[in-house]
């Protein structure tokens, strides 16, 4: 027990095998990519702030929108719930450390190299990727730029780390729960991050070889993409969208789990309808494999399929209703407190909740064809993605930062910055919606004067978000470096759950002998 | 104020729909909020569809956040409540998943209706296929030998700043579409080199341009007017420069117009054997130049480093005329540059090649004359 990490800077976190260690790492990484990735955002809405171009050119404009697409999805979100996943399920389980800590270290720190070489096509003659993060062909084969061999390679690397993880994370959860930690016992972060788990081996693999696919096309002469050639560029649509539609629960799924933990905490109530909660979960996943054609309503499916689509997407609201449902009951006849993790689990519910109910708008085909590839689908994703998934993350490691480091952040900072971002997030994203109804096409680099004034609002929310973050990240560096220390195990007056009996500051090793389970 | 702000938001979209229901979106197009209604029952069936979500949304909206609200100011710890510990219940659970899934049921059924509106292209009393290029539109008016290209006609001045933006700035074409009132008009929709999307919010019409499949829509409606849509799948840098424009004519109106492109076509026939004077071909080709070849190959012929040629002291553009021609009419295999045989014609062809060999300092001096366009292409 008495040897901790070690002294030495490069061996500590180069050859970390620490749970805790890697952990951490991936949440600096995804910060990182979040901050990348959101200065795209910023070049985006700067060019789009007024009609016209202004400071960029349109090739340029589409490099920035599949940049941000690709580093915020890839690069920040799934990385981040894998660091919560690192740090958070072997302390939730009762377990030592992950299954494979090697391979653990190997799966991490193959994303720094995937994402300099994906950055790195920006500087490369004939630029980035200009295809959209849905890169679909021809675009992105016969008429992409020469980067997008590097684009690729990229992919497949990322695609790896991402396997590597979720293989961890299932290995961890089926073989190391501490004794009497049964299934149906397990905290609902575990629970989601199980079956995200074996949502990410199941596509990933499809976006390999879609991606094969593209560089034999695009190298080798075949055609399954090329109409000219027998092909068929509907068939990559259908390709990706199998794995671009489990992709999403793959981000969301997670956050699902992350609000679960912190209502009850601060609702002083166990979560209510915990079963109801793990089966709702797994329809959800289950669903989420027979829906993907509701992303491709224009083109020219035949009816029958848009109406299978159209049916099987509608039920998703079923379970996600469930989860939702359950969320507010938690809450009914607790004793709330509004801590900082709290106000974004909030927001989370709220505003997820209106994503689900424009994703309910989008799923009605008819409707739809008005709705496709409009800002109407940028306001819904937004809504479910960052008031989603990144209003859930943030939630988490407010929640856990404590825990982590044994420091207090700064309450009233964490506040001013929900608000901050609770606003601007929606003086961002609000005004999307009326752009998309009133006709405004997404990816656009420019747009008719009938847009401006919704644009210009836009961007003036976007520019605050933005900078609501880095507030985010002088709180956690101010926590880190010069919070009120603490020692209290429990952390949070209603915290439940096994890593809330382990000692704050968590220490290098928890668990070693197995905590006993009633 | 947590509740006041969440009331705003939410609020939001139900008054808009209040405020703007209604009113086409040509003459609103300023305060648009809603979705058009549009000129057609399948625009107005994905309006009406639209709306009724809208509603459902909003009530369901208004009990559950309502209920959350009540819950965030009644159960607060501060109040001094305790903490209740129930944590089950399997009435509630069979309810809000029963009740939820008769709401879907309810609207599974107009949504059908709506979609098989969509989709009922058959007996159509005009067909026009519709194809998208990198970046505009050819439409063709199958069986009438009336084809012609539909580009942006907003400068590249107004575009990037050097002049002051027009009032239909980005949604003014060269030529737009024409369709008549009171007829069943098909559209055949396709695309060429990469995939696009052929949408008129106004006819409820949105479907993709897929190289090597065709699609199929339709519009018919009463309402003489102009409507304005655009490209809505990402086709590249000329994305957002692609729009589609659609004037709809009384039928008098419209027979006149399609005679009128029909003697264009015939008169072109006759001249196609003129000779044509070098200062002719300069002016001619340089128009043609600014729609169909600066996109890539910019205004200065200096092309994108890396991505799209230079034509300006080319060896190709200097080199033999023939060696142009096939490059202008076959395009390149494997590259963005596609075959123009079907974009232009051999006038459009000839003066644009001429251009090029004598413009931005490139002097080759000699004329390109239409025929030897057409020469070519029968030589194949």
């Amino acid at each position: 027990m008495a040897h901790g990490p070690s002294e030495n800077f490069f061996n500590r976190w180069l050859f970390s095998t620490s749970h805790k260690d890697i952990g951490t790492l991936y949440l600096w990484f995804s910060f990182a990519m979040f901050l990348l990735g959101g200065f795209f955002a910023m070049v985006i809405r700067a060019e789009l702030f007024q009609p016209g171009m202004q400071l960029i050119k349109p090739d340029f404009f589409v490099q920035m929108t599949t940049m941000h697409g690709l580093v915020m999805v890839f690069g920040a979100i799934m990385p981040a719930f894998v660091g919560l996943a690192n740090w958070m399920i072997p302390m939730m389980i009762g377990a030592p450390d992950m299954a494979l800590p090697r391979m653990n270290n190997l799966s991490f720190w193959l994303l720094p190299f995937a994402f300099a070489i994906l950055t790195s096509t920006l500087f490369m003659e004939g630029g980035g990727p200009n295809f959209g993060w849905t890169f679909y062909a021809p675009l992105s084969t016969t008429y992409a730029p020469d980067s997008v061999n590097y684009f690729i390679f990229a992919v497949h690397i990322m695609g790896a780390s991402s396997i590597m993880g979720s293989i961890n994370i299932i290995a961890t959860v089926m073989n190391m729960r501490a004794p009497g930690m049964t299934y149906m016992k397990m905290p609902m972060f575990v629970w989601t991050w199980l079956i995200t788990a074996f949502l990410l081996v199941a596509v990933m693999p499809v976006l390999a070889g879609l991606v094969t696919m593209m560089l034999m096309d695009i190298n080798f002469g075949t055609s399954f993409f090329d109409a000219a050639g027998g092909g068929d560029p509907v068939l990559f649509q259908h390709v990706f969208w199998f794995f671009g539609h489990p992709e999403v629960y793959i981000i969301i799924l997670p956050a699902f789990g992350v609000i679960s933990q912190i209502i009850p905490t601060f609702s002083r109530k166990p979560l209510f309808g915990y079963s109801s909660m793990v089966y709702a979960t797994a329809s959800i996943a289950f669903l989420s494999f027979v829906v993907w054609a509701h992303h491709m309503f224009t083109v020219g499916m035949p009816i029958a399929g848009e109406l299978y689509f159209m049916y099987a997407t509608m039920l998703i609201a079923v379970p996600t209703g469930v989860k939702v449902f359950n969320w507010i009951t938690t809450m009914y006849k607790g004793a709330l407190t509004f801590e900082t993790p709290m106000l974004f689990s909030v927001a989370f519910v709220i505003l997820f909740t209106f994503g689900g109910f424009t994703g309910m708008m989008l799923s009605i085909a008819a409707a739809d064809i008005q709705y496709h590839d409009t800002y109407f689908v940028v306001a819904h994703f937004h809504y479910v993605m960052v008031a989603g998934a990144v209003f859930s993350g943030t939630a988490a490691v407010y929640y856990w930062l404590p825990k982590w480091c044994g420091k207090m952040y700064d309450e009233t900072m964490g506040k001013v910055q929900f608000w901050i971002a609770f606003i601007s997030f929606n003086i961002t994203f609000m005004p999307q919606h009326f752009l998309g109804l009133a006709g405004m096409p997404r990816r656009y680099s420019d747009y008719g004067l009938q847009f401006a004034d919704w644009n210009m609002v836009s961007s003036v929310g976007a520019f605050l978000y933005g900078g609501a973050q880095l507030l985010f990240l002088y709180n956690v560096i101010r926590t880190i470096g010069w919070g009120k220390p603490i020692s209290d195990p429990q952390v949070w007056e209603g915290a439940q759950g096994l890593e809330w009996t382990v000692p704050t500051p968590a220490p290098f090793h928890t668990f070693s002998t197995p905590p006993v389970i009633k | 104020m947590l509740k006041r702000a969440k009331a705003l938001f939410l609020g939001l979209p139900s008054l808009a729909s209040l405020l703007f229901a209604g009113g086409v979106s040509a003459e609103s197009a300023a305060t648009q909020l809603n979705m058009p209604q549009g000129v057609t029952e399948v625009s107005q069936a994905a309006y009406d569809i639209h709306m009724i979500m809208i509603w459902i949304c909003t009530v369901i909206g208004v009990l559950v956040f309502g209920f959350m609200f009540y819950i965030m100011y009644a159960h607060r710890k501060s109040k001094g409540v305790t903490a209740a510990n129930f944590h089950e219940n399997l009435t509630v659970e069979v309810l809000w998943t029963v009740i939820p899934a008769l709401i879907l049921i309810v609207m599974a059924v107009p949504a059908t209706t709506a979609l098989l509106k969509a989709y009922d292209t058959g007996n159509p009393d005009i067909d026009i296929k519709v194809t998208g290029y990198q970046w505009k539109w050819q439409y063709e008016y199958i069986g009438e030998g009336v084809k012609f290209m539909s580009e942006l006609r907003t400068s590249q001045d107004e575009i990037y700043g050097r002049a002051p933006k027009g009032e239909h700035y980005l949604r003014e074409v060269t030529q737009p579409l024409v369709i008549p009132t009171n007829k069943k008009v098909r559209f055949l929709i396709t695309g060429n080199d990469v995939i696009h999307s052929w949408w008129v919010p106004d006819f409820g019409v949105k479907r993709d341009a897929v190289p090597g499949l065709f699609t199929a829509a339709w519009a018919k409606t009463d309402k003489p007017g102009t409507y304005v849509g655009q490209c809505t799948e990402l086709c590249g840098l000329g994305h957002a420069f692609m729009p589609v424009v659609v004037e709809v004519k009384e039928e008098a109106e419209y027979d006149a117009w399609l005679a009128g492109k029909k003697e264009e076509v015939a008169v072109y026939a006759s001249t196609i054997g003129k000779q044509w004077t070098f200062d002719e071909l300069m002016v001619k080709g340089e128009e043609v130049y600014g729609l169909s070849c600066a996109g890539c190959h910019q205004e200065n012929g200096e092309g994108i480093p890396g991505v799209f040629p230079a034509l300006k002291d080319s060896p190709i553009v200097l080199g033999p005329a023939a060696g142009h021609i096939d490059i202008l009419i076959n395009g390149v295999a494997g590259t963005a540059m596609q075959s123009f045989a079907e974009q232009l014609s051999e006038v459009e062809i000839a003066a644009v090649i001429h251009y090029k060999r004598n413009a931005w300092g490139n002097d080759v001096g000699d004329i390109v004359q239409p025929i030897d366009v057409l020469n070519f292409k029968q030589s194949q």
